[in-house]
C-alpha cells in the first residue's frame, strides 16, 4: 500500500471514530466543544515545528514562515484549551 | 539529540490521538468534561514535545519565540474574553488555524524545493492543504466580522455571485493542475490568493441568523485543513486528529440545520435574511396583551412549576445574573424553576447553556428542547425572555409560514405566558409572531435585565 492508501485508511476510519464520539457529546457542551476542537486542530503545530526547525543554508525565509505558523498554531493552542477550561469549570450541581 | 526510531515516532502520535478522543469522550458529561480536556491538553503536550525532538529539527529560536508569543496571546485572550463573545472567539481562533496550514503547506513546499525532492503527490497535497487552510482562514475573518459588527451582518447578493464563485473554484483547479505538473512558488502563491478570495465570497452572502451553521461549518474547515496538512507531511496524528475535529464541525452544523429547518445547501448557498429588515414594523399590534411585572410576579409566586425559555436577547441585556436571583427569590417560595434551551438559542451551538453556567445556574436545571417539551402542559407559567421565532407556533400550524417546519419549544401549552421584550419587533427570521395573540399570553415590555430585577425584588418584598 502507498503511503497515501494508508493515510486515506487513517483519515476515514478516524472519521467513523469522531462521528461516533461526538454524536455523544451533551448538546450543553457544544460551545467547549468547538473551543476544544478548536485547540485540537492546531496539531497543525507539528508541521509549524518541522518548517520552522529546518535549518539550512539560506533558509531565514522558511523559518520566518515557520516562525508565524508556530505562533498562530499556539495561540489555538493555549486560547482554546484555557477557554474550554473556564468554561467547564463554570458548570456546576444543584447544591 | 536523542534518537528515537521511526515506528517509536509513530508510537507516541498514536497514544496523543488516543488522548484526544478520550478528550472529546469526556464531553459527554459536565462530571468528567475538565478531565476530558485534561486529557486533550495531554494529548498536545506529546504530541509537541516528541516533535520537538526529532531529527529534522535543527534550530530551536523560532519555535520557542513562535510558541511563547502564541501561550501569550492565547492565554490573554482567552482569559479576558467574555461569554457572550464566544462565538467571536471561536471564529479569530478558527482563521488562525487556517493561516496556520497555509504558512505550513508554504514553508513545506519551499523546504522540499531547496532540497530538490518533490513527487506529484505531494504538491497535490499541498496544493489541496493550502486551498482549504486559506478558505478556513478569510471565511473565518469574515464571519468574525459579522459577528462582532465589524462587517454587516445582512447577506451580501449580487448577480451571478454563484456563477463567479464556480468560475474561480475551476480556475483553482485548472491551476492547480499546471502546478503538479510544473511546481514553482508563484503558481502556488495565486491558487492560494485565489482560495483566499473564494473564502470571503462563501461567507458573504450568508446572513447573521445563519452565523450558528456557519461558525461549525468553519470549524470543520479547520479540522479538514489540519488533515490535509497530516497527508503533506505524512503524519498519521495529524490526518486522524484533523478528521475528528472535522466530523465534529459537520456534525454541529447538522444540528444546527435541523433545529433551524434550513437545508445544508441553501445555508451555504446564503441570501437567508435578506427581506428581513422589510417586513420589521414597529409598534404593538392588536389583540395583544400587556401586563406589569407585578402582576407577573403574582402569578409567578402562587404557581407550582415555572419554565424559563432564554433568548439571544437576554444575554444582550445582560440578565442571566438577574435571572439567578429571579430562581433563587423563587426556589425560597418552593416554586419549581427550569429552563428550556433550543438549539439555536445562542449564537453558536450550546452557547446559552454556557451564559446560564456564568451565571451560576446550575446544569441540573437546564434541560434540552426534546427533554422539556412533554413539561409545558403541566406548567403554571412559561416566562419567555429575549426569544422568539424558538416559540412561534406558526411554525407547527401555519404552512404559509417561512418558519413551518422549524421544531420549537411548545410554551403555548403552558397554562400562562409571559414574553419580556422591548418592542413589538419580530426575530431574527422577520416573521410575526403568532404566540403574542394567545389568550394565555402576556407581553411584559421593558429591557429584560430591568424586568426580571423588578420580578425578582416584588417576590422578596412579599408585597402580594
Amino acid at each position: 500500500m502507498s503511503p497515501l492508501m494508508i493515510g486515506i485508511y487513517v483519515f476515514v476510519l478516524a472519521c467513523f471514530i469522531g462521528y461516533h464520539v461526538i454524536w455523544g457529546v451533551t448538546p450543553a457542551l457544544h460551545t467547549p466543544l468547538m473551543a476544544v476542537t478548536n485547540a485540537i486542530s492546531a496539531i497543525v503545530v507539528v508541521g509549524a515545528i518541522i518548517v520552522a526547525g529546518f535549518s539550512s543554508e539560506n533558509s531565514t525565509a522558511i523559518e520566518i514562515i515557520g516562525f508565524f505558523a508556530v505562533m498562530m498554531a499556539s495561540i489555538n493552542i493555549f486560547g482554546g484549551f484555557v477557554v474550554t477550561n473556564r468554561m467547564l469549570a463554570m458548570f456546576k450541581k444543584k447544591k | 539529540m536523542l534518537e528515537l526510531s521511526a515506528d517509536l515516532y509513530a508510537a507516541f502520535y498514536l497514544l496523543a490521538t488516543i488522548l484526544f478522543v478520550f478528550g472529546l469522550k469526556g464531553l459527554s458529561s459536565p462530571k468528567t468534561a475538565l478531565r476530558g480536556n485534561a486529557s486533550a491538553m495531554a494529548g498536545m503536550i506529546l504530541a509537541v514535545v516528541v516533535t520537538l525532538i526529532h531529527p529534522s529539527v535543527k534550530s530551536y529560536t523560532w519555535i520557542i519565540a513562535g510558541l511563547g508569543a502564541g501561550a501569550l496571546i492565547g492565554t490573554v485572550l482567552a482569559l479576558k474574553i467574555q461569554m457572550t463573545a464566544m462565538p467571536q472567539l471561536v471564529a479569530a481562533l478558527h482563521s488562525f488555524v487556517g493561516l496556520a496550514a497555509v504558512l505550513v503547506a508554504a514553508g513545506t513546499l519551499m523546504i522540499h524545493l531547496h532540497e530538490g525532492e518533490v513527487s506529484g503527490v505531494l504538491l497535490a497535497e499541498l496544493m489541496i492543504g493550502s486551498a482549504i487552510g486559506a478558505v478556513t482562514f478569510t471565511g473565518s475573518i469574515i464571519a468574525f466580522g459579522k459577528l462582532q459588527g465589524l462587517v454587516g451582518s445582512n447577506p451580501v447578493v449580487y448577480k451571478g455571485q454563484h456563477f463567479i464563485n464556480l468560475l474561480i473554484g475551476l480556475v483553482i483547479i485548472g491551476g492547480s493542475v499546471q502546478f503538479v505538473m510544473s511546481p514553482d512558488l508563484i503558481t502556488f502563491a495565486w491558487i492560494t490568493a485565489l482560495s483566499l478570495l473564494i473564502g470571503v465570497l462563501l461567507i458573504i452572502p450568508i446572513g447573521g441568523a445563519d452565523m450558528p451553521v456557519v461558525v461549525s461549518m468553519l470549524n470543520s474547515y479547520s479540522g479538514w485543513a489540519a488533515s490535509a496538512t497530516g497527508f503533506t507531511l505524512n503524519n498519521h496524528l495529524l490526518i486522524a486528529t484533523g478528521a475528528l475535529v472535522g466530523s465534529s464541525g459537520a456534525i454541529l452544523s447538522y444540528i444546527m440545520c435541523r433545529a433551524m429547518n434550513r437545508s445544508f445547501f441553501s445555508v451555504i448557498l446564503g441570501g437567508f435574511g435578506a427581506e428581513a429588515s422589510a417586513v420589521a414594523t414597529g409598534g404593538p399590534a392588536k389583540g395583544v396583551k400587556s401586563a406589569a411585572a407585578e402582576d407577573a410576579a403574582f402569578l409567578l409566586e402562587n404557581s407550582t412549576k415555572v419554565i424559563v425559555i432564554p433568548g439571544y436577547g437576554m444575554a444582550v441585556a445582560q440578565a442571566q445574573h438577574a435571572l439567578k436571583e429571579l430562581q433563587a427569590a423563587l426556589e425560597e417560595k418552593g416554586v419549581e424553576l427550569k429552563y428550556a434551551i433550543h438549539p439555536v438559542a445562542g449564537r453558536m451551538p450550546g452557547h446559552m447553556n454556557v451564559l446560564l453556567a456564568e451565571a451560576d445556574i446550575p446544569y441540573d436545571s437546564v434541560f434540552e428542547m426534546d427533554e422539556i417539551n412533554s413539561e409545558f402542559s403541566s406548567a403554571d407559567v412559561s416566562l419567555v425572555i429575549g426569544a422568539n421565532d424558538v416559540v412561534n407556533p406558526d411554525a407547527k400550524n401555519d404552512k404559509a409560514s417561512p418558519l413551518f417546519g422549524m421544531p420549537i419549544l411548545d410554551v403555548y401549552k403552558s397554562r400562562q405566558i409571559f414574553v419580556i421584550k422591548r418592542s413589538m419587533k419580530p426575530g431574527y427570521a422577520g416573521v410575526d409572531n403568532s404566540l403574542f395573540y394567545y389568550p394565555n399570553c402576556a407581553l411584559v415590555f421593558g429591557d429584560a435585565k430591568e424586568v426580571i430585577e423588578k420580578l425578582a425584588s416584588a417576590l422578596k418584598g412579599g408585597g402580594h
